[in-house]
C-alpha cells in the first residue's frame, strides 16, 4: 500500500436539526479502490460532497498528501485533483460531450474545442471509454452519460477519483465494463472511491471498505479478509436475515389481462408494441428489462396516465366476477368503478410525492375526496402518517416535515406504505428499491410479499436480476417495447434474462 | 416610400434590438428580468438628465462631450437598475417575476418623476423636454452618405448608437458560441448546480450578465429618445416597447443574431399601418398588434418541434442555492 491520498479527520456536518456526519474519519490512499457502504440517510454522499466543496464542513481536517487543505467550493477540489461523479449526473443537456467535458476549466482562457477533443481522445483511448464526444447529451442514454462524466474529472487531471452509486441505473453488463475501466484506473495510480450499498460489487470491485452508520464512521476492513454477513452487520449494527421469504402462490385468478396494446409516444416512437400479458392475484409479476424499454408506458397506460393507440386492458373485480375496460380511462373513472389500482411510480417526487408538502399531506393526496364533509379530514392521514413512519422505520423528525427533505429510502417508504395503506387488489411498483440500502430494501420486498400473500396481484417493475429472480413468481421480459420472453423465476437464470432483454436485433443496445 | 418604410422600420426596431439583446444576455444566465421595460425606460430618462444638464450648463456644446455624458448617465442609470434586480434575485433568491414587474413599475415610475421634474424646471407649455442639440449630435451622419442614393438612406442614415446595437448583437451571438466565458454563462444558465461543480462563480456570471444586460437594454431607452423621438422627452412616450424586446427574445429564440432580424421585423410590423392607405383607426391598432401574433406563433411552433437547441434555459427563472437538499 502507497502513501495516503487523503485523509479525513473528525469531520461533522449537520443541516438544521439533522446531523449528517458526526466526527468521521476516513482515509483512502492511492492506487486502491476503497468502497464506502452505509444505509440510505448515513451520510455517505454528504461526507463526499464536503470532499468535492459542495458543502463545507462545521468541523474537521481534511489532508491531502499529508498537508491540511480547505475545500470551500468545486473549484478547489479540482486544485487538489479531486472529481466527483455525481448519482444525479451533473451535465448540460444541450451541450456535447467535449463541451461538457471542458466546461469550466481555464486553458489560458483559450476555447478551441477541436484542440481540446483531441486531448480528450488521448484519455478515452487509455482506459478504453467508448464514446461519441460530439453526440449532445439529451441524444445519450445514462451509461453514456455516466462515461461522460467520468472523463470528465480525468479530463481535469483528477487523481482521487468519487464515484456516488456509479451502477445504480446501469445493466449488469455496462456495469462490468465500468469495474474494468476503474481498475485499469487504480492501476495507473489513482484513488478511487465508490459510495454503494450493493454488497456483491463491493466484495468483487474494492480493496478496502469503510462502513458509515448513522452518520457515525463505523470501521473500515480489507475486503479480502471480510464477508457479506459482517458488512451487513457493521452497516445495520445488527444481525439481519436476508433472506426473501417466498411462498407458493395461492387462489391465482386472472385479476387484469393486457391485451395487445400499443403505444406511440410524442416523438412518433413506438414505445409499446402488441404487449399482452396477465397479471394473477397473488402473484408476483417481475418485469425486466433494460432502462427505457417501454416499463414505464406500461405501468402508466395501466395506471391511466397514458393514451393508447390500440388494444385492451381488462379487470377482473375479485368481488363481483364483472370484467372492466379501464383503457382511455382516467385515474378517477378507474378509481369509480372499484378497481382498487395502487401504483409506485419511478419518479418519487415527481409522480408520487409533492416534495414541498410534509407527510400528512402526502397521505391526504390520495384520501382527499373521501367523506362528505365540506372540511378535510386531517386526522385520518395523521394517524396513517404515523402508523407508516413506525411500521417502515421511517427517520424523520416529524409528520409535518417536507418530504423532499428525507433520504431517498424514507420518501420511498412513505410512498410505499401509502399506496399498500389504500389495500389494493393490483399493486405496480417501479423500481421501488432503487436507491435504497440493504435494509429498507428487504422491507419493501417483503412488503411485496405480504400484499402476494393477501391476494394482491402485484407488477413489480426491477434492474437488479438477482432479486428479480427471488422474489417475483413469473418475470417477463420487455425490449424495445415489446415482450421478449415470459419465464418461471424459479426455473429461470441471469443468463436466460440477460439474452432475453436484449433480444431483437442490436439497435437498442447502447 | 418603401425606402422611407425600412428606416422608419430600422428606426423603431434599434430600441427592441437593444433591449432584447440585453435580456438574452440576462436570460442566458436563467434570470428572467421582466423589469427590461423599466430598466430601459430608466436608461431613457438618465440620458435625458444628463444632456439636460449639460445643455443648460454650456453656452456652446462640445459634440464629443453632448454625446459622450448622456451615455454615462444612460449606463450609470440601468447600472442601477441592474445591481437592484440582481441583488434581490441573486443574492436574496427573490421570486424572479415579480421583482421584474416590480421593478418595471419603479422604472417608469422614476422616469415619469424625473421628466415631469425637468419639465417644471424649463417652464415650457409643451409637457416634453427638447434636446434638439444634443440629438443632432447623436445622429451626426458620415458625410458622403447622403451621396449614395438609396444605399445610403438604408444603410448609413442612423445615429451611430444603431450600428453599436448591431454590433452589440453580433457579438453577443460570437460570445455565446465562440468564448470559454460564452459557454460557461450558457451552463449557469442550464444547470447552475452542473457550472456550480464545474468550478464557474455561478453568482458572478448571474450578476455580470444581469448587469451587462440592463445596461444595454438602457442604451435602447437613450437611443430612443435621441434618435427616434428625435431629442423630444414627454412621459411615458416609450410606450410597452419593452414588452416587446421581451417577446422579441422569444422570437428569437434566445439568438441574438436572429434578433436582429426579429427586431427589423418588429419594427416593420408597428409602422406598417402607416404606409398602407386608407386604414381606419381600428384596423390601425390590428396592424400594431401583429408583433404580438407572430410571437405566439412563433412560441408555439418552437414548442411543436421541440428541438432542444431552441427552448429557452432549462433553469430560466430559477434560483440557485447550493447548500439545498
Amino acid at each position: 500500500m502507497s502513501n495516503p491520498a487523503i485523509e479525513l479527520k473528525n469531520i461533522t456536518k449537520t443541516f438544521g436539526n439533522i446531523v449528517a456526519n458526526k466526527n468521521v474519519s476516513l482515509t483512502v490512499y492511492s492506487s486502491e479502490i476503497l468502497s464506502i457502504l452505509g444505509e440510505n440517510g448515513s451520510g455517505k454522499t454528504t461526507l463526499m460532497n464536503m470532499i468535492s466543496g459542495i458543502y463545507y464542513p462545521d468541523s474537521g481536517h481534511i489532508l491531502i498528501n499529508g498537508n491540511e487543505v480547505v475545500i470551500k467550493s468545486p473549484k478547489d477540489a479540482f486544485d487538489y485533483k479531486i472529481g466527483m461523479i455525481h448519482q444525479h449526473f451533473k451535465l448540460v443537456d444541450v451541450f456535447s460531450a467535449a463541451e461538457n467535458i471542458v466546461l469550466g476549466i481555464d486553458e489560458n482562457g483559450k476555447y478551441n474545442i477541436k484542440e481540446s477533443t483531441k486531448r480528450i481522445k488521448e484519455i478515452t483511448d487509455k482506459y478504453g471509454f467508448e464514446i461519441d464526444l460530439n453526440k449532445k447529451i439529451y441524444e445519450m442514454s445514462v451509461s453514456e452519460k455516466q462515461t461522460v462524466e467520468i472523463i470528465k474529472v480525468l479530463y481535469r487531471g483528477a487523481d482521487i477519483l468519487i464515484l456516488d452509486e456509479p451502477t445504480a441505473v446501469l445493466t449488469p453488463q455496462e456495469a462490468q465494463k465500468l469495474f474494468s475501466v476503474l481498475r485499469r484506473m487504480r492501476d495507473d495510480g489513482k484513488a478511487i472511491i465508490i459510495i454503494t450499498h450493493k454488497l456483491h460489487e463491493v466484495l468483487s470491485l474494492s480493496d478496502r471498505v469503510s462502513v458509515l452508520r448513522k452518520g457515525e464512521y463505523i470501521g473500515t476492513v480489507e475486503t479480502k479478509n471480510t464477508n457479506e454477513s459482517q458488512l451487513t452487520e457493521m452497516m445495520v449494527g445488527q444481525k439481519v436475515e436476508l433472506n426473501i421469504e417466498r411462498t407458493e402462490p395461492v387462489n391465482c385468478q386472472k385479476r387484469l389481462e393486457v391485451l395487445n396494446i400499443n403505444c406511440v409516444n410524442r416523438e412518433g416512437v413506438k414505445v409499446l408494441d402488441s404487449v399482452s400479458f396477465t397479471a394473477n392475484s397473488g402473484e408476483i409479476l417481475g418485469i425486466a428489462g433494460i432502462a427505457g424499454s417501454g416499463q414505464r408506458e406500461l405501468l402508466e397506460s395501466i395506471a391511466g396516465l397514458q393514451k393508447l393507440n390500440d388494444g385492451n386492458i381488462l379487470y377482473h373485480d375479485p368481488k363481483t366476477g364483472k370484467i372492466d375496460n379501464l383503457r382511455d380511462k382516467t385515474p378517477v373513472q378507474i378509481r369509480d368503478l372499484g378497481v382498487r389500482l395502487s401504483f409506485v411510480p419511478e419518479d418519487r417526487l415527481g409522480m408520487g410525492l409533492v416534495g414541498n408538502m410534509d407527510i400528512v399531506d402526502n397521505m391526504m393526496l390520495r384520501s382527499y375526496k373521501k367523506g362528505k364533509s365540506l372540511f378535510v379530514d386531517r386526522k385520518q392521514p395523521r394517524n396513517l402518517a404515523k402508523k407508516i413512519i413506525e411500521d417502515l422505520g421511517v427517520v424523520t423528525p416529524g409528520t409535518s416535515t417536507p418530504v423532499r427533505r428525507l433520504s431517498g429510502g424514507n420518501v420511498q417508504k412513505i410512498l410505499v406504505g401509502r399506496e399498500i395503506a389504500a389495500s389494493p387488489t393490483v399493486l405496480m411498483a417501479a423500481y421501488p428499491v432503487r436507491g435504497l440500502d440493504i435494509n429498507s430494501s428487504y422491507l419493501i420486498y417483503n412488503l411485496l410479499n405480504q400484499q402476494k400473500e393477501n391476494g394482491v396481484a402485484v407488477i413489480f417493475v426491477g434492474e437488479d436480476l438477482d432479486v428479480l429472480l427471488e422474489l417475483c413468481d413469473k418475470i417477463m421480459v420487455i425490449s424495445s417495447g415489446r415482450i421478449s420472453g415470459i419465464v418461471d423465476a424459479r426455473k429461470s437464470t441471469k443468463e436466460e434474462l440477460g439474452l432475453l432483454m436484449t433480444k431483437h436485433g442490436g439497435e437498442q443496445n447502447e | 416610400m418603401i425606402i422611407a418604410f425600412i428606416q422608419r422600420a430600422i428606426v423603431q426596431g434599434i430600441p427592441l434590438l437593444f433591449g432584447s439583446t440585453g435580456e438574452i444576455i440576462t436570460e442566458k444566465t436563467g434570470h428572467l428580468n421582466l423589469g427590461t421595460a423599466g430598466v430601459m425606460y430608466v436608461g431613457g430618462i438618465a440620458g435625458v438628465i444628463g444632456a439636460f444638464m449639460y445643455e443648460n450648463s454650456v453656452e456652446t456644446i462640445n459634440p464629443v462631450l453632448a454625446v459622450i455624458i448622456p451615455i454615462l448617465t444612460s449606463i450609470i442609470g440601468s447600472l442601477i437598475m441592474g445591481m437592484i434586480y440582481s441583488v434581490l434575485t441573486v443574492t436574496f433568491r427573490a421570486n424572479q417575476n415579480v421583482t421584474g414587474l416590480a421593478l418595471t413599475t419603479f422604472g417608469v415610475g422614476v422616469g415619469n418623476f424625473f421628466g415631469g421634474s425637468l419639465i417644471k424646471l424649463t417652464n415650457s407649455e409643451l409637457p416634453s423636454i427638447t434636446l434638439t442639440a444634443t440629438s443632432n449630435c447623436f445622429k451626426t451622419k458620415i458625410p458622403f452618405a447622403e451621396n449614395l442614393g438609396w444605399f445610403g438612406d438604408i444603410f448609413l442614415s442612423y445615429s451611430f448608437l444603431a450600428y453599436v446595437a448591431i454590433a452589440i448583437a453580433l457579438f453577443a451571438a460570437f460570445f455565446f458560441n465562440k468564448t470559454k466565458a460564452g459557454l460557461s454563462l450558457r451552463a449557469v444558465g442550464e444547470n447552475p448546480a452542473t457550472a456550480d461543480a464545474a468550478g464557474i462563480n455561478v453568482s458572478r456570471y448571474k450578476y455580470l450578465a444581469t448587469c451587462t444586460g440592463s445596461v444595454i437594454a438602457g442604451l435602447g431607452g437613450l437611443y430612443y429618445v435621441m434618435d427616434y423621438a428625435c431629442g423630444v422627452w414627454s412621459n411615458d412616450g416609450f410606450g410597452d416597447r419593452g414588452w416587446l424586446a421581451i417577446a422579441l427574445v422569444i422570437f428569437a429564440v434566445w439568438k441574438p443574431n436572429l434578433s436582429i432580424f426579429g427586431s427589423i421585423l418588429f419594427g416593420g410590423l408597428l409602422v406598417v399601418h402607416n404606409y398602407i392607405p386608407n386604414l381606419t383607426m381600428a384596423s390601425q391598432e390590428i396592424f400594431k398588434m401583429t408583433p404580438y401574433v407572430v410571437t405566439i406563433i412563433v412560441l408555439v411552433i418552437v414548442s411543436m418541434r421541440r428541438k432542444r437547441e431552441n427552448l429557452p434555459p432549462a433553469s430560466l427563472g430559477l434560483s440557485y442555492f447550493r447548500e439545498e437538499r
